[in-house]
């Protein structure tokens, strides 16, 4: 698939700011007044730049309104309907927090709930999809949702439940790795499947049906760069996981350990996230016999 | 749940304001096409369902048209050449000082020496105008694209049963059982052959498609042989040798309807050997079993012999049946002998010689049609054998392609599968005797039309086109001695004889539709230097090119004068009886094109602008006594031209009443009438006239009658070739008129009166382990050679081409995804990008035909990947072969018929690193595009949508 | 609106005959010739005179190459255009209700009115028959040319897709595979009509009758044609016999 900086950006940044959410919702850190406004804004920040940033992926963004109508069946429009109900409960939740000192714990943990839901949401969004067997899994919503959450304690500043989130963050991403890179294979779907010329034996493409690009190919079929994956993979454990779970152990955790910390995370999150995208087949590449 | 909402959606939209049928010009195929209208412009294109040709269907190129009729490549007013040749620099003038230019240029020529005016046409259909005018003009050098196309084909055809394959005949899709489709990628009966694949398929045919690429047709073919390039022949007579041996010919169609009877002069030395033993009246004889005498052969009630010498008034003489089998049934012809050379094992060649017999005679099919023969004998069936085949160029552009078309109609003759049900079946008005075509005609006089068409079918020697001293008459060199039946010209002789100033000078070179310095030449990138090549003086060598294109192709560039045509929307043409009709075997049809819309440019019909040319040189069938001009355009030409009293372009609707049928007056309401019926007009054959028709008296008749011919013309198939043998006689020492001595082996050896197979002749002057690779081009079913680039849908699907290798090759070079290759021949080298394709025979690799393109030409930016990855074949093909051990260059085409031998190219490969900038090589500077560039999105419809 | 509906009154859709199709790209070019004029924006063409051109089609023709252990190759041209799924993912998953499956037929379409060109759709689709358009913006597939097959503008006869009247070799057929006596029904029983990658579950409607069985590289193996004779005497005394007969 096609790793569109406006994807990345949005559910890498939109993770986060919903991940610091469930940790404010549930009162973590205890801070008041400006801290806390300051808090809340990051949040609400990241939320919406992820959420705006999502809008550059669309081609006709006139008619998003209508995406909020399709709640019944359609992952993306529930995502939408619970990431405004999200941010509003969040907003309300947070001004009566840090302006007039009102932390509603009800209310809190309603956002907490819902910001998680929303990054379920969003991972259903990908995990729904037969498509694309390497993500058609239920480690997609849980890493998402594990992703969301250990940003969110680096963000708030809960070290220790961080470095439980980064140890399943890193094992459950590892096993994602592990199961995703069979994943098409042990789908069935091959382009003897596709072609349904299996009985005459070994298919291969002869010619692709225009000799020019076109929007599957750059779309579904982006093959480009997957050679440095392996690479990459460990560099984003490294960065996501790794590095900042040895500075939260062997350092004594300051501001500016806590922004290295972060550009880590971060930096490592985008990788994880370019690679989410980049590696996954989707199963038209197999009529352009590219995986 | 809620319920299932859907919008409201209009299905009932309103498609056009009006339909205009007329006829398609994406390719030569000819189909009917309604052009939807709206608001007066062009917006959507169908087939036309009542049309003969297509019946409704359409090819991706038809369906394209609109992007050809807005193609920005498109030229928009007369122009001059004002940088040097091969730039593209030009100036639009006004067509007043084009006819000026052109005036000024050919009058002093026709004054003094015709000849020194070389027209040339490409792919257009109005051969049938061109040639007449080229006839009033008076020039010996004109000829259309025949003969670097596929004239072995129409020439072995015509001398073997008075029609071919190419447009001349289809098979009888209906009722065929077994097909065979011989080296066949596209062709130009487009639409019809896929039809008929389809209902052959529908049907429960067998396909066997002989090809040593298997894609398109060969693809659904039930059997493919991927045959070793150059080898049809021999695989041919190897089937031929397997029916005979087992009997499996039809004695009585080979009595009746062939000269397989005929006696012919066994008397060694003579200069009658070999040639048909005739009485007093010139009556071909054939042995009487029953009298025990020698008489005519269209006698009734004889009982011809087929084999045993006899005498006849002291001359020894066999029937030539005889020497056929003599011949064929020889050891050289087993399948053991063959298999190697051809590649297919000599237990499948049995196997597909059984097939054949298996549904010719087994599954003998039979119309309960009675009908009567020229003789006047009744038959009471129409007895059919279901085989038919088909061939093209695959056959046909090897230097053995006439002697192998040949041999493959000598296969479906002897099996009985021409011109009867369920077998291969001509359209009028073929077919048509050598003897009822016309003979080449060369006599020049300056200020005079030339005394007869240029074109024709030699008898014999005394027809070739010949200077007292042996040197050609035409620049192209056509029927002489080097390829005596040259029967459609040498196109690709012209410009490098031209140059070379052999056998002489000339002034100016006029071409129209072809793109000669490009893909429709061999060795493109010397004829590009010959067109630019100056003399000492400074002069171009070639002094005056003057060209009509409609688009700004690679050839505009090189020309001094251009004449823009239009578009096929915006103007009359004919296709008519007297060129390449639309005929289909059940009926008589012809079509016109009509401006459905009229030009927004400055640009004129080139048939118009050439009667418009004709009338300012005064040439005499273009003026009135006055001097004035007789036709005001083409449109008044198709109408009103006569070429025999009563039959002129158009068959339909003639005479004042228009009612006449082939013959009759000009009628001055004719294209309306056209117009009102679709573009074309068509006439069914009775069931009982329309199988057997050389023979059949009834189509005759009806031939007749229709003004295909101006007597009844019955003839019988000459698979014994005399007029062949004369030739050889010749070059034997018989005869006023011999060849050159250092042509008389070449001259025996293609002359065979009964074909035999000879090596292609590239591969004898090369050392073959050098370069053991056969390299071929196939056309794309999408493109229409190098026109359908400009074409914003169609370069999407070939914007590039790689070079397909065989599996065997891949593996022997190490090939990978991704590799390039360095693909070199006697005479270049190209470096190009390959792929690996299975199903393809072991020694050949291929690409798809003309999609390279120089930069800057078809108004594309020059980054466009035809330009950069695109390439072409030609660079690699010369239309000399290398020199022979006596130092000649001989041609590389047929010695026959001169057609040039485009698949007899033979390389060798190398692996080599994908070039930095991943362009193929050769690439050429760019020329200037003198109708800009095309604008970068678009979105066709929007006006609509 | 982008629940499937739980069943459709008919079942319309192609047949595609890979035994037929000698991958013309007619269907292709048709479609989009008519297409880019009717339903919705054109079918917009980005550089299309340029080097990187790429446009928006509806349906395209791919070539395979298909190779058994000891076997010949054999190349097959496979067109693939929407295939209206019965369980069609690309419908559930629209955020704006612009994609449906129509009740009455089971059409599958984009109402562009509101599609949002997220290209969700594009992506649950397994078979590549979706394509956003790059002007427009909105997603594009294969409408069956509803605009067509019930076009009272039409002539009766030509109320069938742009494609299937365009096929020269008759390799594309149109139908109702809810009416078992229809010709597509027909065909697919008769010639074993097959879903592509049936694993996705996605029920195409369209189905593709697979090649009929091509000869091997060593050719339908016809027992030899008993010789008459080897010799051309003894082929001669045969011609006499024979000849006696006529
Ligand atoms: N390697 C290789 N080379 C080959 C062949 C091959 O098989 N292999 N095949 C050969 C054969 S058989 C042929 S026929 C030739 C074909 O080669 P060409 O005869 O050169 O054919 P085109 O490329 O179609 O070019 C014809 C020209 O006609 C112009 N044209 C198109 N429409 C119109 C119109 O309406 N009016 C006018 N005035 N001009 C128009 C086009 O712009 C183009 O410049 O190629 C030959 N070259
Ligand atoms: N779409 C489209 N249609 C066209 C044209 C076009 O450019 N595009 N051009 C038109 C013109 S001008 C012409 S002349 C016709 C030509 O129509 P075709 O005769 O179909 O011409 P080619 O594409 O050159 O195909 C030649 C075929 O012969 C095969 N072949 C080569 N050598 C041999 C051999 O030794 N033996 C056998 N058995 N096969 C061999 C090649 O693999 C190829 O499949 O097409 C016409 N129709
Ligand atoms: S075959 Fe195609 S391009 Fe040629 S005339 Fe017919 S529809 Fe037009
Ligand atoms: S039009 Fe017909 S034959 Fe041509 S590619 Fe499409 S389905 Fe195949
Ligand atoms: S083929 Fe793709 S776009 Fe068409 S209905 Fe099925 S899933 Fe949807
Ligand atoms: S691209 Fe349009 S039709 Fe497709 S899912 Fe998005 S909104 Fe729906
Ligand atoms: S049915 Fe209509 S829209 Fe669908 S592929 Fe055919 S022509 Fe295109
Ligand atoms: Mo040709």
């Amino acid at each position: 698939m096609h790793p569109a900086p406006s994807v990345i950006i949005f559910s890498t940044i939109s993770g986060l700011g919903f991940g610091l959410m469930l940790f404010l919702g549930l009162g973590l850190p205890d801070v008041n007044g400006w801290v806390a406004a300051v808090f809340a804004t990051v949040a609400l920040g990241l939320a919406v730049i992820g959420l705006l940033a999502s809008t550059f992926h669309l081609g006709n963004p006139k008619n998003a309104i209508y995406a909020f109508s399709q709640w019944k069946t359609s992952w993306l429009s529930r995502e939408g309907i619970v990431s405004i109900l999200t941010l509003g409960t969040f907003f309300i939740y947070a001004t009566l927090w840090a302006f007039m000192d009102m932390r509603i714990p009800a209310l809190g943990y309603l956002a907490s709930a819902l910001a998680m839901t929303t990054v379920f949401t969003t991972s259903m969004i990908y995990a729904q999809l037969k498509s694309v067997p390497r993500w058609n899994t239920a480690v997609t919503p849980l890493l998402f949702l594990l992703y969301a959450a250990a940003g969110g304690a680096l963000l708030s500043n809960q070290m220790t439940v961080a470095l439980i989130l980064l140890g399943l963050v890193f094992a459950f991403q590892s096993l994602a790795w592990m199961q995703g890179d069979t994943a098409l294979t042990r789908s069935g779907s091959s382009i003897e499947t596709a072609t349904g010329l299996g009985g005459l034996g070994k298919v291969r493409l002869l010619e692709k049906p225009h000799s020019g690009k076109n929007y599957l190919l750059q779309e579904m079929v982006y093959v480009v760069g997957r050679k440095h994956a392996a690479k990459l993979r460990v560099l984003s454990l490294l960065l996501v996981a790794l590095l900042p779970a040895l500075l939260i152990l062997l350092t004594e955790v300051n501001h500016v350990i806590v922004a290295v910390i972060m550009l880590s995370h971060i930096i490592g999150l985008f990788a994880q996230r370019w690679l989410f995208f980049a590696q996954a087949e989707h199963v038209v590449g197999l009529y352009y016999d590219a995986r | 749940m809620t319920k299932h909402h859907q919008p409201k959606l209009d299905t009932s939209p309103v498609v056009s304001d009006e339909i205009r049928r007329t006829t398609c010009y994406m390719c030569a195929c000819r189909c009917g096409i309604n052009v939807h209208m709206k608001n007066g412009k062009v917006k959507y294109i169908e087939g036309n369902r009542d049309h003969p040709v297509n019946k409704g269907v359409l090819c991706a190129k038809g369906s394209s048209g609109v992007m050809q009729h807005y193609a920005p490549s498109r030229l928009k007013a007369p122009m001059k050449r004002v940088g040097e040749r091969g730039e593209g620099k030009f100036e639009e003038i006004s067509w007043e000082e084009a006819f000026d230019i052109a005036v000024g240029l050919l009058k002093p020529i026709r004054e003094t020496d015709p000849k020194k005016l070389a027209f040339f046409t490409g792919r257009d259909q109005s051969q049938s105008m061109t040639g007449w005018w080229a006839q009033n003009y008076g020039t010996l050098n004109y000829a259309a694209h025949g003969g670097f196309c596929s004239v072995n084909m129409a020439a072995g055809g015509i001398y073997t049963m008075g029609g071919a394959f190419w447009e001349f005949g289809a098979p009888d899709w209906e009722r065929a059982k077994l097909f065979m489709i011989f080296g066949v990628a596209e062709d130009h009966d487009s639409n019809p052959i896929k039809m008929g694949l389809g209902k052959l398929k529908a049907n429960g045919a067998k396909i066997i498609g002989v090809n040593p690429i298997r894609t398109g047709y060969n693809a659904i073919a039930d059997e493919w042989v991927g045959i070793t390039p150059g080898t049809d022949g021999l695989f041919i007579l190897s089937l031929i040798h397997e029916l005979l041996k087992a009997g499996k010919v039809d004695l009585d169609y080979l009595i009746r309807y062939t000269n397989m009877p005929f006696l012919v002069n066994q008397v060694e030395g003579s200069d009658q050997f070999g040639l048909f033993v005739r009485d007093a009246d010139n009556n071909q004889l054939v042995w009487d079993r029953a009298t025990g005498k020698a008489v005519p052969y269209e006698t009734l009630g004889a009982k011809p012999a087929m084999s045993g010498m006899v005498e006849v008034d002291g001359v020894q003489c066999k029937p030539a049946f005889e020497l056929l089998a003599e011949k064929y049934l020889t050891d050289e012809y087993t399948p053991e002998a063959v298999e190697e050379r051809v590649g297919i094992p000599a237990d499948r060649i049995r196997s597909i010689a059984a097939d054949i017999a298996r549904v010719a005679f087994d599954e003998e099919i039979t119309l309960d049609i009675p009908w009567t023969d020229w003789k006047g004998e009744k038959h009471e069936k129409m007895i059919g054998r279901p085989v038919a085949m088909h061939a093209m160029r695959g056959i046909s552009a090897h230097s053995n392609g006439f002697q192998t078309a040949r041999a493959l109609h000598i296969l479906q003759i002897l099996v009985g599968s021409v011109e009867v049900p369920g077998g291969f079946r001509f359209k009028p008005p073929y077919p048509k005797s050598v003897e009822d075509h016309p003979k080449p005609h060369h006599d020049v006089t300056p200020n005079a039309p030339l005394n007869g068409p240029h074109l024709g079918y030699p008898r014999g020697p005394e027809d070739l086109c010949l200077e007292e001293d042996g040197s050609a008459k035409r620049i192209d060199k056509a029927f002489t001695w080097e390829n005596p039946l040259s029967a459609h010209g040498m196109m690709h002789m012209v410009i490098s004889n031209a140059h070379a100033g052999d056998p002489y000078k000339i002034d100016t070179l006029f071409m129209y539709m072809a793109n000669m310095s490009w893909n429709s030449s061999m060795n493109t990138s010397q004829v590009m230097d010959m067109l630019r090549d100056k003399d000492e003086d400074g002069n171009y060598v070639i002094p005056n090119i003057i060209y009509s294109d409609a688009y700004s192709s690679e050839m505009v560039a090189f020309a001094d004068l251009i004449l823009p045509d239009t578009t096929y929307l915006e103007r009359h043409d004919c296709i008519s009886l007297l060129d390449r009709p639309i005929c289909e075997a059940d009926g008589l049809a012809d079509s016109i094109r009509w401006p459905v819309v009229e030009p927004d440019r400055d640009v004129r019909g080139f048939q118009s602008v050439l009667i418009e040319l004709g009338a300012r040189l005064g040439l005499p069938a273009m003026v009135n006594e006055d001097g004035s001009a007789k036709f005001k355009d083409y449109a008044d030409y198709i109408v009103n031209h006569e070429r025999r009293p009563g039959v002129g372009p158009l068959a339909g609707w003639r005479g004042k009443d228009g009612e006449g049928k082939g013959r009759g007056e000009p009628n001055p309401e004719q294209l309306d009438r056209y117009i009102e019926n679709g573009g074309f007009w068509q006439e069914h054959i009775q069931p009982e006239n329309a199988f057997y028709k050389p023979w059949n008296k009834g189509y005759q008749e009806w031939a007749v009658e229709r003004g295909i011919f101006d007597k009844e013309s019955p003839y019988v198939f000459t698979v014994y070739q005399e007029i062949i043998q004369k030739f050889r006689l010749a070059a034997e020492g018989h005869g006023d008129i011999q060849p050159p001595e250092h042509l008389r082996e070449q001259v025996k050896m293609a002359m065979e009166p009964l074909p035999s197979w000879y090596e292609p002749f590239e591969q004898t002057t090369i050392n073959k382990d050098e370069y053991p690779i056969h390299a071929l081009t196939q056309r794309p079913m999408a493109m229409y050679h190098s026109w359908g680039t400009q074409n914003a849908w169609l370069r999407q699907i070939h914007g590039r081409n790689p070079l397909y290798v065989s599996g065997e090759i891949w593996a022997e070079h190490g090939f990978s995804e991704g590799d390039w290759a360095q693909v070199t021949s006697p005479n270049g080298s190209i470096t190009v990008p390959v792929v690996l394709m299975e199903a393809l025979n072991a020694k050949t690799v291929w690409t798809w035909n003309a999609i390279g393109k120089r930069k800057g030409a078809w108004a594309l930016q020059e980054d466009a990947p035809e330009t950069t990855e695109g390439f072409l074949l030609n660079h690699l093909i010369s239309e000399l072969l290398p020199p022979k051990k006596d130092g000649q260059r001989w041609s590389n085409s047929d010695p026959v018929t001169g057609q040039a031998a485009w698949f007899d190219l033979r390389v060798k490969i190398k692996r080599v690193n994908a070039p930095a900038d991943l362009q193929t090589n050769p690439s050429f500077a760019a020329q200037e595009s003198p109708v800009g560039k095309g604008p970068k999105d678009i979105a066709f419809g929007e006006e609509w949508t | 609106m982008t629940q499937l509906p739980t069943s459709t009154e008919k079942k319309l859709g192609l047949v595609i005959d890979l035994d037929t199709c000698v991958g013309c790209h007619a269907c292709e070019i048709s479609c989009k010739g008519w297409n880019t004029v009717e339903y919705g924006a054109p079918l917009s063409d980005m550089d299309a005179y340029g080097g990187d051109p790429s446009g928006t089609f509806l349906n395209r023709v791919h070539t395979f190459e298909a190779k058994a252990e000891g076997c010949a190759s054999q190349t097959v041209h496979f067109p693939k255009s929407c295939l209206h799924c019965e369980d069609a993912p690309c419908v559930p998953v629209c955020p704006t209700g612009a994609s449906y499956k129509r009740e009455e037929d089971g059409i599958v379409l984009v109402n562009e009115d509101k599609c949002m060109g997220c290209g969700l759709c594009a992506w649950a689709c397994p078979y590549g028959a979706r394509e956003l358009d790059q002007m427009a913006g909105v997603m594009k597939k294969c409408t069956l040319c509803v605009d067509r097959i019930y076009n009272d503008n039409l002539p009766e006869e030509d109320r069938i897709p742009s494609c299937v009247r365009t096929c020269p070799a008759g390799a594309r057929h149109f139908g109702d595979f809810a009416d078992p006596e229809s010709n597509v029904s027909k065909l697919v029983a008769e010639r074993g009509g097959m879903d592509l990658m049936p694993e996705q579950g996605t029920k195409p409607v369209n189905k593709y009758l697979p090649p009929r069985p091509k000869a091997d590289v060593n050719g339908t193996q016809m027992p030899a044609l008993e010789a008459q004779s080897e010799e051309i005497t003894g082929f001669l005394g045969w011609l006499d016999r024979t000849l006696e007969k006529i």
